[in-house]
């Protein structure tokens, strides 16, 4: 049944919507490189957004909490708690607070493991000792690093592994509460055991966070994502449940590219 | 409305600092701008007074062969200022002319014949010899290449020929390192083809290298004249401060900066005399951002042709 | 044949090239350092010059470079940072960033005796500063800033844009990252080009002569005051530094040891810059390594 050259899923009325985009479109000079996204992001679920390299998925994400400002150019809506993000009364600190963010590479400061959890906490006003070491200890165990980092909470994190490093960074994101979780293809410079590590703890923060994923890795989406976005050009080209876009894809871009057929 | 959606609506303290990181940052490198139109206003301003307030034709100043602002020939004062341009010019050129090949020859260790030993050892010796101040460089002039030339030229050794030698070694450093980033960025194919072909090393060095590496190397040497047009106090101190035509390269002479710094003090600010010093700090003055746009005309040259 | 004999020769004029650029260097630390070896003992070091008689020392002079030397970092170090940061974390390139890239590049290729013409004529005749510390202070720091302010760019620039993501993704502030996050990352090489910055400071002459004068009225040493007219703090009072005394008794001294005074006094100006090199190189390593590693 590959009939369909686009298909989007209609989420019951049960399901809350966190983020929303409405006829994104953005702009590099005069290369567009996302047309026409609508996309709901369903709460306290993972979505995975994959495609092809240069489908605009990054670009996508990046546009979501605004860190795309001043590099591309976004028109059109994302709508977060009847707000519309893109527009200039939205003050960007207070929304990436609330829209976190990590990236492809790790990219710890070179801080101290307390303080690169602290530090924003204190930036933003934070200043009860009690309550910043509470944090950094939950914000740590949440990201499943506690564990490894209890006794060298003062080092430098430098010293840490690529995939501490990353699980660093969530912790870092987390300690801040964030409604929304956006990570950009955050297991692509790791092992496969720190990979599986990371995967392991996304899925166990879903529970408190809406989660979105850029993915290079299809079994990776199909792994934790419980929705998923396939982007093509520019475009989304379908956006289903996981489970039905990897075992029935409704459009044969999309089960050419699962399938790595792109004859 | 939810708190979160109150904080998203105001400016929050982080935007105000930000704001006002901008502003500060901003507010730096404007004043940096400032000072640099500053410079030229205030040194315009004063070395046009020689030719608006004093009337001295600038044709005059310019080929002028007797300086002499206390005297008054026919209600002009005697502000000929050709010897002055002469001395810079010739030291300037002779001085960088010395340093070409050394330079060229000890870029060429660095990037192509001994690349690690080069390196360790000439790095930190061209870094010295930038590091060492120009009053040293004048003080060992003074002490060791004025006698030397007294005694084997005659005269008193101040002179044209002393200031060339000290100023010599000075703009080495300089041309030197703008060489061997040319010659760096010369890329390495280059090399491995014309040595694939059977070129000697030297043919290949001749022939590719520094054919290819021309642009970068004639900045070089831009750089070094500029440094070497501009410095003042190494020069001052040995070249003889005679403003006089140099009539030959160990007879004492003068060049603007020379010029400049010994008569600054003994001039009453206003006066001709004084005016005409600020004019030859003007001919400084342009004479830099000469230097400047040649080596940005060089650049654009390059970037044209690639 | 003739090609390979012609390599052979070129190459053994370019290890002379490189050969007498290295004797150079060897002979000019080697004569200033023997010939000012002998001078320098704590007396030569502490005790005021003299003008006319045998026997001075540079004390006076000594404490004017480092005073005016920390005084002019500190004018220029918050200025060099400001500029820098904006040039590198906020100016969109295009013409105006151009243009303001160039007017720094030509301070930085002006002469440095046109600086302090410069400062003549605005800080010590338009403000009326007259010859003073603060004066030459502030004539150095023109000199100072187009460098300081481009090694501080260099070093800034070296900083991953992944550090700025990240502290901009925690909804901090572009300012805080930078202050925060990329500046202390960039500490160990921004600490490098200040210290080869001060060595340039220190040694400069050509800029002071007009600015802070060139005579070093006596100083009480036991008066820190910075109101008292004698008080080595004062930042108002003329104050001739190591570099110009070297050039004031070498073209217009009288004094019968000029010739020794300078030869000791051009030992410590090497000795001085030559620890700054070494500073530079070994502080900077020194902190790389603490940031990187566990603490």
């Amino acid at each position: 049944m590959q009939t369909e050259d686009r298909y989007i899923i209609d989420f019951d009325e049960n399901q809350e919507i966190a983020l929303e985009t409405k006829d994104l479109h953005i702009y590099y000079g005069d290369f567009e490189a996302i047309s026409e996204a609508d996309l709901k992001i369903p709460r306290f679920q993972i979505t995975a957004l994959i495609g092809a390299s240069g489908s605009g998925k990054s670009t996508f994400l990046r546009s979501l909490n605004r860190m795309n400002d001043g590099i591309a150019d976004v028109k059109g809506e994302i709508w977060y708690r009847d707000l519309n993000l893109n527009s200039k009364e939205i003050d960007v600190y207070a929304m990436r607070r609330q829209i976190g963010m990590v990236f492809q590479r790790p990219n710890p400061f070179p801080k101290s493991i307390k303080e690169n959890i602290t530090f924003a906490l204190e930036r933003h006003g934070m200043t009860d000792k009690q309550e910043l070491e509470e944090r950094v200890e939950t914000s740590l165990k949440q990201a499943a690093l506690w564990d490894e980092v209890k006794d060298k909470l003062n080092q430098s994190a430098l010293a840490l592994s690529g995939g501490q490093s990353q699980r660093l960074c969530i912790a870092r994101a987390i300690a801040l509460q964030p409604d929304i979780l956006l990570l950009d293809e955050p297991a692509s410079a790791l092992d496969p055991i720190s990979t599986a590590q990371l995967e392991e703890t996304l899925v166990n923060l879903k529970e408190q966070y809406t989660i979105v994923i850029v993915t290079h890795n299809l079994p990776q989406a199909a792994r934790i994502s419980d929705y998923t976005a396939h982007f093509s050009k520019g475009h989304v080209i379908e956006f289903n449940d996981t489970k039905d876009t990897f075992t029935q894809p409704m459009v044969k871009l999309t089960n050419d590219y699962i399938t790595g057929d792109f004859g | 409305m939810d708190k979160i959606r109150e904080s998203l609506l105001k400016p929050s303290r982080t935007s105000k600092l930000e704001r006002r990181g901008k502003l500060i940052s901003l507010v730096s490198l404007s004043s940096i701008c400032l000072v640099v139109i500053a410079i030229f206003i205030f040194i315009a301003f004063r070395g046009l007074a020689t030719f608006t307030s004093d009337h001295v034709s600038l044709v005059d100043f310019v080929t002028g062969t007797v300086w002499n602002p206390d005297v008054e020939v026919n209600g002009q004062p005697l502000v000929g200022a050709l010897p002055m341009i002469t001395g810079s010019f010739l030291i300037t050129i002779l001085a960088t002319a010395l340093a070409l090949p050394f330079a060229i020859g000890t870029a060429l260790m660095m990037t192509d014949i001994t690349p690690k030993m080069g390196t360790k050892i000439l790095q930190p010796v061209l870094e010295l010899l930038v590091g060492i101040p120009s009053v040293v460089y004048g003080f060992v002039g003074l002490t060791v290449v004025v006698p030397f030339i007294r005694d084997v030229f005659g005269g008193s050794g101040f002179g044209i020929l002393a200031g060339t030698f000290v100023l010599f070694v000075m703009v080495l450093p300089t041309v030197t390192s703008m060489t061997v980033d040319a010659l760096r960025s010369v890329p390495k194919n280059y090399r491995s083809a014309s040595l694939a072909l059977g070129a000697t090393r030297w043919q290949t060095i001749y022939k590719v290298v520094l054919r290819a590496a021309t642009p970068g190397i004639l900045t070089a040497i831009v750089f070094g004249m500029a440094r070497a047009f501009g410095e003042a106090l190494a020069v001052q101190m040995v070249v003889g401060n005679a403003a006089l035509m140099p009539s030959s390269l160990v007879a004492p002479a003068s060049t603007l900066t020379s010029v400049l710094t010994t008569g600054i003090g003994n001039t009453v600010l206003g006066t001709v005399q004084n005016d005409a010093l600020w004019s030859l700090a003007l001919i400084l003055l342009l004479m830099s951002l000469t230097f400047n746009l040649v080596i940005h005309f060089i650049a654009k040259r390059g970037e044209l042709k690639q | 044949m003739n090609a390979k004999r012609t390599d052979k020769l070129a190459t053994g004029l370019l290890y002379t090239l490189a050969g007498i650029v290295v004797l150079i260097l060897v002979f000019l630390l080697g004569y200033i350092i023997l010939r000012g070896l002998p001078q320098l003992n704590w007396r030569f070091l502490t005790t005021p010059s003299r003008a006319f008689t045998a026997g001075g020392g540079i004390g006076i002079q000594l404490f004017n470079s480092l005073y005016l030397l920390i005084l002019t970092m500190m004018i220029s170090m918050p200025i060099a940072l400001g500029a820098s940061i904006y040039l590198n974390e906020y100016a969109k390139p295009g013409k105006i960033t151009n243009t303001v890239r160039t007017m720094i590049e030509i301070l930085s290729s002006l002469p440095s005796v046109v600086v302090g013409l410069f400062g003549f004529l605005l800080f010590v005749v338009q403000f009326g500063l007259s010859f003073s510390i603060l004066s030459g202070a502030l004539a150095l720091t023109v000199f100072n800033l187009p460098l300081l302010t481009r090694s501080i760019e260099d070093a800034l620039k070296s900083i991953s844009n992944d550090q700025r993501n990240g502290g901009l993704a925690l909804g901090l502030s572009k300012w805080e990252t930078v202050t925060k996050i990329i500046l202390p990352a960039a500490v160990p090489s921004i600490v490098s080009g200040l210290i080869l910055s001060a060595g340039r400071v220190f040694g400069e002459a050509a800029a002071l002569i007009y600015t802070a004068g060139q005579s070093a009225p006596a100083l009480n040493f036991a008066d820190w005051n910075p109101f008292n007219i004698d008080s080595p703090l004062n930042p108002m009072r003329p104050a001739e530094t190591l570099a110009v005394h070297i050039w004031k008794i070498n073209s217009e001294g009288i004094m019968p040891d000029s010739s020794a005074v300078s030869a000791g006094s051009a030992a410590v100006l090497i000795i001085v810059v030559l620890i700054f090199n070494l500073l530079a190189r070994w502080l900077g390593r020194l902190l790389f390594k603490r940031l990187t590693s566990g603490s």
